[in-house]
C-alpha cells in the first residue's frame, strides 16, 4: 500500500503529484497499457522518416489510413473477444466470404448496393452467432470452434465465388468507400468536434464526481490530456489536407488526394463507439468481468453464455464491415487474399496495441494502436523499397516483442500481490 | 436460521458443507430435499434465485474479478442502468452507494473503490466480498471459510465484520474448520457428518470437546 493509493481516497480533490504516483504505481505494477506501443510507434516513425523524407507526407499518411482501414476493423473485434479471455481465428476467412456474398448478390444477381451490403452484415452476424453458440453452449474451445471456421468459411467462399476466382466490383456507392475523402471542411470539423466532445465528457465527469462530493482528478490533468488530444487530431487532419506539404518534416508530395480516407473516419467512428459499449455499459463491463473470472461472472447472476455470444456475433460483424473495405479497396471479392495472414495481423494488431492475450485486460483503442504500429512499419519497408519477406520477418518480431512485454507486465502484477 | 445470528456450520472435510450451501446459494442442483425459506418451499436452480430470496454467499475463492475495480464488483450483475446490457452504467451512484456501504460496515482498510481488487491484500479482498454479500437487502449470508487464507490481524477484521452484520439483523452462515473462531462468533454451532446433520449446540454449556466428538463421531449424539 503506497502513500498515494491512501490519499487518493481521502482528499475530494487529488493533487497532481497524487495522480502522478499512482499512475506510477500503475506503472511499477505492471499495468503499462497503451505506454510501450505509444513508445514504439514514436520509434518507427523517426526510424522511416530519417530514411525516407516523403515517409510523413500527406500522401503516405492518406495511404497509412487506408491500409489500416481493413486490419484496424477486424482488430476491434479480436480486442472484443480477448476481453472475454477466448480467441477467434475466423475473422479473414469471415470477412472474405462476407465480401464474396456482397459482390455476388450485387455484380450476379443485381441487387442493390445496400441490399448487398445488409445481407453481408446479416451473414457476419449469424456465423458470429453460430461460433459463438458452439463455444459458448456446446463449450468446444473458441480456438478450435474458430479455426475450424478459418478453414471452413475460406472453402464456402471460394464455392460463392465460383470457378473465375474473383469477381470486380465496380458498383459506385461501394467503391466511393476507399476512393473517397471527408472534405477538408468537414475533416476539420471533424477534429475540431471531437476534441470538443473528449473535453467535454471528461470535464463533464470530473465536475460531476465534485459535484456529488466524489474524488476527482484535478482539472489541470484533465486540461493537458485534452490539449494533447486536439492537437494530435488537429495535426493528423492538417496533413491528410495537405496544408503542412512540404513543411518541416512532413516531406513535399506532388499529387495530394486531399482530406481523410473514408476508411479511417469509418474506423475512428467503430473504435469509438465500441469504447463506449465496453466501457460504460453492461455488457462491456460483463465481458471484462467474464474475461476475468468466469466463474465470478456466472455465480454473480451474468448470463455468461448469452454475452459470449453476443461478443462473437459483434466480432463477426465487424468481420463483414472489414470484409466491405476491403472490397471497396480491390474492386474485387478475390480468392487471392490471404485469410490466415489477414487474421494474425488483426490479432497481431491488438496485442501490440496492449491487450492482454490472457483476458479481462485492455482496451478498443489498442486496436487502432496496434493498427497504426503494423500499418507503419508495413508502409516503411514498402516505401523503403524491401522484399515482403523482410516485411514478415519485422512483423513476427515486433509481435514478438509486444507479448514479452506483455508477459513481463504480468510477472510484475503478480509480485505486486495482483 | 434466525436473524441476528450466526450459526457455524462444522464438521470434517467431506462432511458435505460446500455441498449443502452449494445448494442453497443456487451453484448446484440438489439431487433431493427441500429448502424452506420464511416456511415455504423454495425453489433454487441458478444463483439470482437464491439472491431473490435474500440469500447472498461469499465462496472460499471469493468469487471476486480481479482485473475490475471495487466498485464494479460490488455491483457485478446488479449495476444501476436504464437499460439492461445496452444502457449506461451510473458509476457515480454506484460508487457512492459502494462508499456507504463500506463507511457503515466500518470497513476502513480499502484505499480507494476505484482501486482494482487485485492489488488488494487477502483481507481488504474478504471485506469487499462480505461487504458486497450484506448490501443487497440479504436476510441470509453465508461465508464459506471466510478466514481460511488470512493472517492473524486480518481474521480479526473479518471476524468484527461478521459481528457487525449480526448487529444488523442479519443471519450469518459461517463455515470453518477453526473452532477457536466457531466459539469466538458463532451462537449456534451446527455438525455435518457424512453428509448428515449429526448434532446442533448452543454455544453457552458447549464445551469444544463436544463438538469435536461429533464432528469425529466418537460420540453418538441427539438432536438438542
Amino acid at each position: 500500500m503506497s502513500a498515494a493509493d491512501a490519499q487518493l481516497g481521502r482528499s475530494p480533490v487529488d493533487g497532481i503529484r497524487v495522480v502522478a504516483e499512482y499512475t506510477w504505481n500503475r506503472l511499477r505494477q505492471g499495468e503499462l497499457g497503451q505506454l510501450p506501443a505509444l513508445l514504439g510507434l514514436f520509434a518507427i516513425w523517426t526510424f522511416f522518416q530519417v530514411r525516407q523524407p516523403t515517409y510523413l507526407s500527406a500522401r503516405n499518411v492518406s495511404n497509412l489510413v487506408l491500409q489500416i482501414g481493413v486490419t484496424g476493423t477486424l482488430a476491434v473485434g479480436i480486442v472484443l473477444v480477448l476481453l472475454l479471455s477466448e480467441i477467434d481465428l475466423s475473422v479473414g476467412s469471415v470477412s472474405i466470404l462476407c465480401s464474396a456474398v456482397l459482390a455476388r448478390v450485387v455484380v450476379d444477381q443485381g441487387w442493390s448496393w445496400y441490399w448487398g451490403i445488409a445481407l453481408m452484415l446479416g451473414v457476419g452476424v449469424a456465423i458470429g452467432a453460430f461460433q459463438g453458440f458452439w463455444l459458448a453452449a456446446v463449450r468446444v474451445p473458441s480456438f478450435v470452434v474458430t479455426l475450424a471456421g478459418l478453414l471452413g468459411w475460406q472453402g464456402v467462399q471460394q464455392w460463392v465465388l465460383g470457378t473465375t476466382g474473383t469477381i470486380n466490383v465496380n458498383e459506385p456507392h461501394i467503391a466511393a468507400i476507399a476512393t473517397t475523402t471527408l472534405p477538408a471542411d468537414w475533416g476539420w470539423g471533424l477534429a475540431i468536434g471531437a476534441s470538443a466532445a473528449y473535453a467535454g465528457v471528461r470535464i463533464q465527469d470530473q465536475l460531476r464526481r465534485r459535484h456529488v462530493g466524489l474524488q476527482a482528478k484535478p482539472l489541470v490533468v484533465v486540461a493537458v490530456r485534452t490539449a494533447l488530444v486536439a492537437a494530435l487530431s488537429l495535426l493528423v487532419v492538417a496533413v491528410l489536407n495537405g496544408d503542412l506539404n512540404g513543411v518541416w518534416v512532413f516531406g513535399k508530395t506532388i499529387y495530394i488526394n486531399r482530406g481523410v480516407p473514408t476508411p479511417g473516419v469509418i474506423l475512428l467512428g467503430l473504435v469509438v463507439f465500441f469504447a463506449w459499449l465496453t466501457t460504460r455499459t453492461q455488457l462491456g463491463r460483463y465481458t471484462y468481468a467474464i474475461g476475468g473470472s468466469p466463474e465470478a461472472a456466472r455465480r454473480a447472476g451474468i448470463n455468461v453464455t448469452a454475452i459470449r455470444i453476443t461478443v462473437f456475433s459483434l466480432c463477426a460483424l465487424l468481420a463483414s464491415i472489414a470484409g466491405l473495405i476491403q472490397t471497396s479497396r480491390l474492386a474485387a471479392a478475390s480468392q487471392a487474399i490471404e485469410p490466415g495472414q489477414v487474421t494474425l495481423e488483426a490479432i497481431a494488431a491488438a496485442v501490440i496495441g496492449g491487450t492482454s492475450l490472457f483476458g479481462g485486460r485492455g482496451n478498443v483503442w489498442s486496436a487502432l494502436l496496434g493498427a497504426v504500429v503494423i500499418g507503419s512499419v508495413a508502409n516503411g519497408l514498402d516505401l523503403d523499397g524491401q522484399q515482403p519477406y523482410v516485411k514478415l520477418i519485422v512483423e513476427g518480431a515486433i509481435l514478438l516483442l509486444f507479448v514479452t512485454i506483455d508477459a513481463f507486465a504480468r510477472r510484475g502484477r503478480r509480485r505486486s500481490g495482483a | 436460521m434466525y436473524g441476528g445470528e450466526v450459526v457455524a456450520l462444522v464438521g470434517d472435510n467431506g462432511a458435505g458443507k460446500s455441498t449443502l450451501i452449494k445448494c442453497v446459494s443456487g451453484a448446484h442442483l440438489p439431487d433431493t430435499g427441500t429448502i424452506l425459506v420464511d416456511g415455504a418451499v423454495a425453489k433454487i436452480r441458478v444463483p439470482s434465485d437464491a439472491t431473490h430470496l435474500g440469500i447472498e454467499t461469499v465462496y472460499q475463492d471469493l468469487a471476486l474479478c480481479d482485473n475490475l475495480d471495487v466498485v464494479a464488483n460490488m455491483f457485478l450483475g446488479r449495476e444501476d442502468t436504464p437499460l439492461a446490457l445496452l444502457g449506461p452504467i451510473e458509476e457515480l451512484a454506484m460508487e457512492k452507494r459502494s462508499l456507504e456501504v463500506l463507511d457503515t460496515l466500518h470497513v476502513t482498510t480499502i484505499p480507494s473503490v476505484r482501486q482494482r481488487v487485485a492489488s488488494l491484500s487477502g483481507g481488504q479482498r474478504q471485506s469487499v466480498a462480505i461487504s458486497r454479500a450484506a448490501m443487497w437487502k440479504a436476510k441470509v449470508v453465508i461465508l464459506d471459510e471466510p478466514t481460511a487464507a488470512l493472517g492473524v490481524a486480518q481474521t480479526e477484521q473479518v471476524l468484527a465484520l461478521i459481528r457487525r452484520l449480526r448487529d444488523r439483523g442479519l443471519g450469518v452462515v459461517v463455515i470453518t474448520h477453526n473452532l477457536h473462531e466457531v466459539f469466538e462468533i458463532a451462537d449456534r454451532i451446527v455438525v455435518l457428518r457424512l453428509g448428515r446433520r449429526v448434532a446442533t449446540f448452543a454455544h453457552d454449556g458447549t464445551s469444544p470437546e463436544d463438538v469435536v466428538a461429533a464432528i469425529t463421531g466418537a460420540r453418538a449424539q441427539v438432536e438438542s
